[in-house]
């Protein structure tokens, strides 16, 4: 994944497996990034993505797209969509989507600064 | 967040770590306020140690510097990474991901860690690197940890940057040991051999010290050699011992002022040359510099004439 939006252009911080909220909320402010991605194959979804979007409401990041894809049932993904998290994409889908998504989201949100 | 750089400024001087990473991004991205950004922050600039971490990928370039940080952070209130990874010359995008060796250390309150992408820029930093490290300075973080780019031969610039620079590199290189000789080995101040715990380390550290009594000194400082086991801290303390060495010694001997003096004219005639290049291309139209280059690429003209055609417009 990171491959592909590094592919499509973009700069990605990797931050490697297993990461707290706390820890990408962190990495995500002192490296200033536009959006976060999540990819979760954990079936922690439900606690992880509103518990990020809390600490990212706490920090003032509300101009910070959150995004994510994994092993998410779809039942889940509107109550997800309620705490602000952005698209969610299945297993699956196409690399080049998921790049149009954060490419067409960032300016927008630059725009709306 | 709407927020004027000048508001940005205040706050991150409060210690606001996400003032502070919009802040970076304004002076990174030479964004509207960078320059006034800089103007104000650069006299408060001067006091913060800098060290840069260089050598060949697959080093344990990350790893040594996550040990450093932390041998810091017990002796200093903010300490501040700078972590460069390439950029792709095809799509111009970045995996960064040097922050992965630091994850134990994402929520120390007093550290810092900002990746930077090269963005095409040569000498293993990114062209901004050096005025990012002059915020981290001026914010008040004690020690910056620049790790350049991992490729070996002529990442030479971190000395531009750095007042002290380590070299690290590992048992088992073989014949590219032979490769760092040339650039990178002249800027070391402090020569780590790091996974010395490996076969071959003894060999290595030999390498080095023949390596250096080839060619002319080019100060009285002799590098030291110092071993490292970076995953379990080994001979941390050692480094930091020989860091702070040079530092006294380059304060002494004037070499820090000689490389602080070279540092500035080099940041001072990269700003001239792309502002004089930025002015040319805004006088010339970007249309005519285009024809220029179409032509050149149809081998109607040679790339000299071109520039001159363009010039004497």
């Amino acid at each position: 994944m990171a491959r592909a939006l590094r592919d499509a252009g973009m700069e990605v911080i990797y931050t490697g497996v297993h990461q707290t909220p706390e820890q990408v909320v962190e990495t995500a402010l002192q490296e200033d990034a536009d959006v976060i991605g999540l990819s979760l194959l954990s079936g922690a979804h439900n606690y992880l993505f509103p518990r990020i979007a809390e600490l990212m409401r706490e920090k003032g990041m509300d101009d910070v797209l959150l995004f994510g894809g994994g092993i998410i049932p779809e039942a889940d993904v509107p109550g997800l969509q309620k705490h602000g998290v952005g698209r969610i994409f299945p297993p699956g889908a196409s690399l080049d989507d998921i790049a149009k998504y954060v490419r067409e989201a960032v300016p927008a949100k630059k725009v709306a600064k | 967040m709407t927020v004027a750089p000048s508001d940005l400024l205040g706050r991150a001087r409060a210690g606001d770590k996400r003032a502070t990473a919009r802040l970076l991004s304004v002076v990174e991205n030479d964004e509207p306020g960078a320059a006034d950004a800089l103007r104000t922050l650069y006299p408060l600039t001067g006091h913060a140690e800098i060290v840069g971490i260089t050598g060949p990928p697959g080093g344990g370039k990350s790893t040594l510097v996550n040990r450093l940080t932390g041998a810091y952070r017990a002796t200093t209130d903010r300490v501040a990474v700078v972590a460069v990874d390439p950029s792709s010359p095809f799509s111009g995008g970045a995996i960064l991901g040097d922050r992965i060796r630091m994850r134990e250390r994402f929520l120390d309150e007093g550290l810092f860690i900002r990746s930077m992408a090269s963005r095409g820029h040569s000498g293993g930093l990114a062209r901004a690197t050096s005025r990012i490290v002059n915020v981290l300075d001026a914010l008040g973080y004690g020690v910056v940890l620049v790790e350049t780019v991992g490729v070996g031969q002529e990442e030479v610039e971190v000395v531009r940057v750095a007042d002290t620079v380590c070299l690290v590199t590992v048992p088992g290189l073989g014949d590219d040991i032979q490769a760092i000789k040339a650039g990178v080995l002249e800027i070391a101040d402090v020569l780590v051999v790091n996974k010395a715990d490996r076969p071959g380390a003894d060999e290595t550290a030999r390498d080095l010290a023949q390596m250096l009594t080839l060619g002319a000194p080019r100060t009285a400082w002799k590098a030291p050699i110092i071993r490292t086991v970076a995953a379990t801290g080994e001979g941390t303390d050692q480094l930091i011992a020989a860091i702070a060495k040079h530092r006294a010694w380059a304060a002494e001997s004037g070499e820090r002022d000689a490389r602080r003096r070279a540092a500035a004219r080099a940041e001072v005639e990269d700003l001239l040359r792309d502002s004089l290049v930025r002015r040319l291309r805004d006088r010339l139209g970007q249309e005519r510099v285009e024809r220029a280059i179409a032509r050149v690429a149809d081998r109607a003209i040679d790339p000299y004439a071109a520039v001159d055609e363009l010039l004497r417009e």
